[in-house]
């Protein structure tokens, strides 16, 4: 479908086990989606759905000690990421054209180092054309721009920042490689919703202007709507729903999980008398349902839902894995 | 003051429940007097819910925790059925908590991890020696399980091994278990995942009905407030800028803040999609020996120098709509 | 599970820890049934011209200058040495417990006055002071309990205060005291049961430092009178020999630190089967 030298990554059956003493826990079971280069894919579900376990895997910055890829091929510009030596990763690709940014500004920056040393320190250590430190230092000030930081805030600490500015820092160390790729873990939910606005607002504003390819970790279907342009749902390690924003908020060929996530949010347009929450609780990763991941949630669950899992009923760049769409037997019709 | 009080004869009229007048609560820090809350009057009807909104610092939930007198005010009132609990002694405080409960936010930390469920819901009981029999304890767990929605089987468990949405269906229980009027809520669903965030919603929602409950509903989620609130306060660096009745409020924001706040919040829909939401300047700052005048004025964009000077006072600018900004001053 | 057996099922996923314990197991088993073992008798006996044998099927750690049995001297000095380690640690802990919980909840003024005084005798090394009360009252064991538990109490009631103070700050307590709970209620019903985790924890580490700090006012001569087997005074008496009949300093020396040494990985153990991170 998509012409390949516009692809910047591609996912394929992705699969990613945490071992523990007595158990092992599902978290990534056969993720696959593609991005292209300049294009934002937001990536939502709730706690445990293998949101982060998904950027973490394209990162390779899983926990050695429990976690293991057990399967799966992530193809960034056209190399296989899983095959690529620890070292190539660390000083070619790892924050040089694949960024991330976490939730939590506070623990991402290091306490006792001015905040424009740490922006320095990264573009040192991937410095491939041997800038001058003047050269980095007007790097780093025109990053700080970039963020809407004033660069004379460079010599703060970040205790002397307010949470909104720590957040703009730890992006605008994100961005002073010119990474083609940025992962984005709930970047904004430690923020105050005014503030959530302004730095969604310089993101938004940033990708633009930089061309950057974006994966957006959210569980905010607001946040969604705003920033991206397709949307993976998903639920206890797979994607469910995946598609452009159009295709996932027009309601057509919904799947019943991604119908309740909508259901349990209060409507601000409207006035509703109840919510229609979806009942249950997210299964036990260790031990995951037969059939559809969803099923013993499901208010439309069929006897099929409970055997088989569904394969993806592709309409145009919408996709469904739900046994009410296409032929209804529990297979895709894309073959 | 009066005003505030009219603004509770509105609808039907019924007994207030709740009277908060001019109630502070300021913090010694290091740089200063902390006012984390500043001078907030508000009455509560039998059988409402007020939300108080507000960003992080804004002082919403030491408000909460100073009606409980969980931290003591620095001056006011509190009317809870007409008796002053501010004033109260230790003895008749904690007969007063038996009609005001509290909802806590975090539902790890607001549970203790060493007693089971049962034991948990039970303990308000037995601290106040309201039960006679081990059978009535006993009896009373299960119905409040039941009401909350834990399965019976659940009884002997620990917390550490339930998931957020059950913990706090626990904290719940054990607030009613008491059989209060009147309960707290303090960001009793923000640290849930969407799905349980709307099971809990409808279990409060439910009780407010069948107990004629009546609430104040703390948090910094606006889709939320509005769905659960009769009356909603919005609430900047311990002062209360505005408060109308819930539709009003989200049809018709008078004060630059709260528009700037509701702009704020992400729709879930495509609607608003390319259009950029007016984004509010600045940072929230800290009401550390603050100068009297509008708090928010370092941010607003209306601001002038009317502003400065003198705290803006909260006037009814439409029925039950109440606004503490100079712009609409002296208007009505 | 309840807490505590998820506590027990982790520690005992814990190798080292295990042996830890077995070696603590052993030690009481000794202190109980030592006289059955080795009478107590051929460890004073004295036999001069059995004196400063090496190790023998006979003797099994060999025999010290009197020509007294070494295997049942370090054996019969568990005894003595954990009776004042055992006893002095337990009351510091209780003590600490108890102060600590008081000075976490009443902030204002109880906290100020103790810490004040506690700084006080923080401010003497506490093997000075304790070997300050024994050289006044004298050394008896009932004396170097005393010592003992003067030496350790400041620190054990700051532990105690530092872990509490963390507890009263959690919402647990503040929703205790909105539903109604008297003080004595919170302190007794929350927050100690709460603490006891880390508190058997740093008891297992202090039970540590006091067998060290008993046998070396020993060594120098200040701990329990001759011939009681006191490990400390084992090592004393050996002092002379240590290059012509080493066996007298090595036996009692592996004593004491296999000792040390297990408590402390019991300590290790048990904090690591009590960590909140691993929870869940």
């Amino acid at each position: 479908m998509d012409t390949l030298n516009n692809t910047l990554l591609k996912v394929e059956n992705l699969h990613v086990v945490y071992k523990a003493r007595r158990e092992t826990v599902y978290a990534v079971n056969g993720v696959s989606f593609c991005l292209k280069k300049g294009e934002t894919l937001g990536l939502v579900g709730e706690t445990g759905a293998g949101k982060t376990t998904t950027a973490y895997a394209i990162m390779r910055v899983l926990p050695d000690r429990t976690a293991r890829i057990v399967n799966g091929i992530i193809e960034f510009e056209g190399y296989n990421l899983l095959d690529v030596p620890e070292n190539l990763m660390r000083h070619g690709i790892r924050g040089e054209k694949i960024a991330i940014i976490f939730q939590d500004p506070m623990s991402a920056l290091n306490p006792i180092m001015k905040v424009g040393d740490q922006i320095a320190e990264a573009l040192k250590f991937h410095n491939k054309e041997d800038l001058s430190p003047e050269r980095i230092e007007e790097q780093v000030d025109r990053t700080l721009e970039l963020v809407g930081i004033q660069k004379e805030r460079k010599y703060d600490f970040p205790h002397q920042l307010s949470g909104g500015m720590k957040q703009r820092v730890v992006i605008a160390i994100a961005l002073v490689c010119e990474p083609v790729l940025i992962i984005a873990d709930e970047p904004t939910t430690a923020l105050d919703v005014t503030i959530q606005a302004q730095v969604l607002a310089m993101i938004d504003e940033l990708r633009e202007k930089l061309g950057t390819a974006m994966i957006l970790i959210t569980h905010d279907l607001g946040i969604v709507a705003q920033m991206c342009d397709n949307v993976a749902i998903m639920y206890a390690g797979e994607i469910i729903e995946i598609g452009s924003v159009e295709d996932i908020y027009s309601g057509k060929m919904q799947h019943p999980y991604t119908a309740g996530l909508f259901g349990s949010l209060p409507d601000l347009e409207k006035k509703t008398d109840r919510l229609h929450p979806i009942e249950g609780l997210m299964p036990d990763p260790t031990d995951l349902p037969k059939g559809c991941k969803f099923n013993p949630r499901c208010p439309r669950c069929m006897d099929i839902c409970r055997n088989v899992q569904p394969e993806f009923t592709v309409e145009g760049t919408h996709k469904v894995a739900c046994h009410l769409y296409g032929s209804g037997k529990g297979r895709g019709i894309d073959e | 003051m009066e005003a505030v009080r009219g603004g509770a004869l509105m609808s039907e009229r019924k007994e207030p429940i709740l009277v908060v007048n001019n109630l502070k609560k300021y913090f010694r820090t290091k740089k200063g007097l902390l006012h984390a809350v500043d001078d907030v009057s508000f009455t509560i009807d039998e059988g409402r819910t007020l939300g108080v909104v507000g960003e992080s610092g804004c002082g919403k939930s030491t408000l909460g925790k100073t009606i409980m007198r969980l931290t003591e005010p620095t001056g006011g009132e509190v009317f809870l059925q007409g008796e002053d609990i501010v004033s109260m002694n230790e003895g008749r405080l904690r007969k007063a908590r038996l009609k005001m409960q509290m909802i806590f936010q975090d539902p790890y930390s607001s549970i203790d991890p060493r007693m089971s469920l049962a034991q948990i819901i039970s303990d308000p009981l037995k601290v106040n020696r309201l039960c006679s029999s081990k059978n009535e304890i006993d009896e009373r767990v299960d119905r409040m399980m039941r009401i909350v929605g834990l399965a019976p089987r659940l009884r002997e468990s620990y917390p550490h091994e339930l998931d957020g949405g059950r913990r706090q269906r626990i904290g719940i229980a054990r607030a009613l278990v008491l059989d209060p009027k009147f309960i707290i809520c303090d960001e009793p669903v923000s640290a849930l995942d969407v799905s349980i965030q709307a099971q809990i919603i409808n279990i409060l929602m439910d009780l407010k009905e069948e107990k004629g409950l009546t609430y104040i509903f703390i948090t910094h989620d606006l889709s939320v407030v509005k769905h659960i609130s009769d009356e909603i306060a919005v609430m900047y660096l311990g002062q209360c800028v505005e408060k109308a009745p819930s539709e009003e409020l989200f049809l018709n924001p008078v004060h630059p803040y709260t528009k700037a706040l509701l702009a704020a919040i992400p729709v879930p829909n495509l609607s608003k999609r390319h259009a950029r939401p007016t984004v509010i300047k600045g940072e929230v700052g800290n009401p550390i020996d603050p100068v009297p005048g509008c708090r928010f004025a370092p941010r607003c964009d209306y601001a002038t120098q009317k502003c400065t000077g003198r705290n803006p006072e909260l006037r009814e600018v439409a029925k039950g709509h109440f606004v503490a900004c100079v712009l609409y001053n002296g208007e009505m | 599970m309840s807490p505590l057996q998820e506590t027990i099922y982790r520690f005992s996923q814990n190798k080292v820890s295990l042996i830890g314990l077995a070696v603590v197991l052993l030690l009481i088993f000794i202190i109980i049934f030592g006289e059955f073992i080795s009478p107590f008798e051929n460890g004073v006996k004295q036999n001069i011209r059995m004196r400063l044998q090496g190790p023998s099927a006979e003797h099994w750690f060999g025999t010290d200058a009197y020509g007294r049995d070494i295997f049942t001297r370090v054996l019969h000095g568990t005894k003595y040495t954990m009776m004042i380690a055992f006893p002095a640690t337990f009351i510091a802990e209780v003590i600490g417990i108890i102060l600590g919980a008081c000075a976490a909840f009443y902030s204002r003024w109880f906290d100020n006055i103790l810490m004040r005084v506690l700084d006080v005798f923080q401010a003497i090394p506490g093997q000075l002071l304790a070997l300050a009360v024994v050289a006044a009252l004298g050394g008896s064991l009932f004396n170097l309990v005393i010592a003992m538990l003067i030496a350790r109490i400041p620190a054990s009631v700051r532990t105690a205060r530092s872990i509490m103070l963390s507890l009263v700050g959690q919402e647990y307590i503040d929703a205790a005291r909105s539903y109604g709970s008297r003080d004595y209620h919170l302190i007794f019903r929350h927050v100690i049961p709460n603490s006891l985790g880390a508190m058997i924890v740093s008891m297992t580490i202090n039970l540590s430092a006091i067998t060290l700090q008993v046998s070396s006012m020993s060594y120098i001569g200040l701990g329990v009178s001759p011939p009681t087997p006191e490990w400390g005074a084992l090592l004393s008496e050996a002092r002379e020999f240590i290059i012509t009949a080493p066996h007298l300093i090595i036996f009692p020396g592996i004593a004491i630190l296999l000792t040390a040494l297990s408590f402390n990985l019991v300590g290790d153990g048990l904090r690591d089967a009590l960590d909140p991170r691993l929870r869940d």
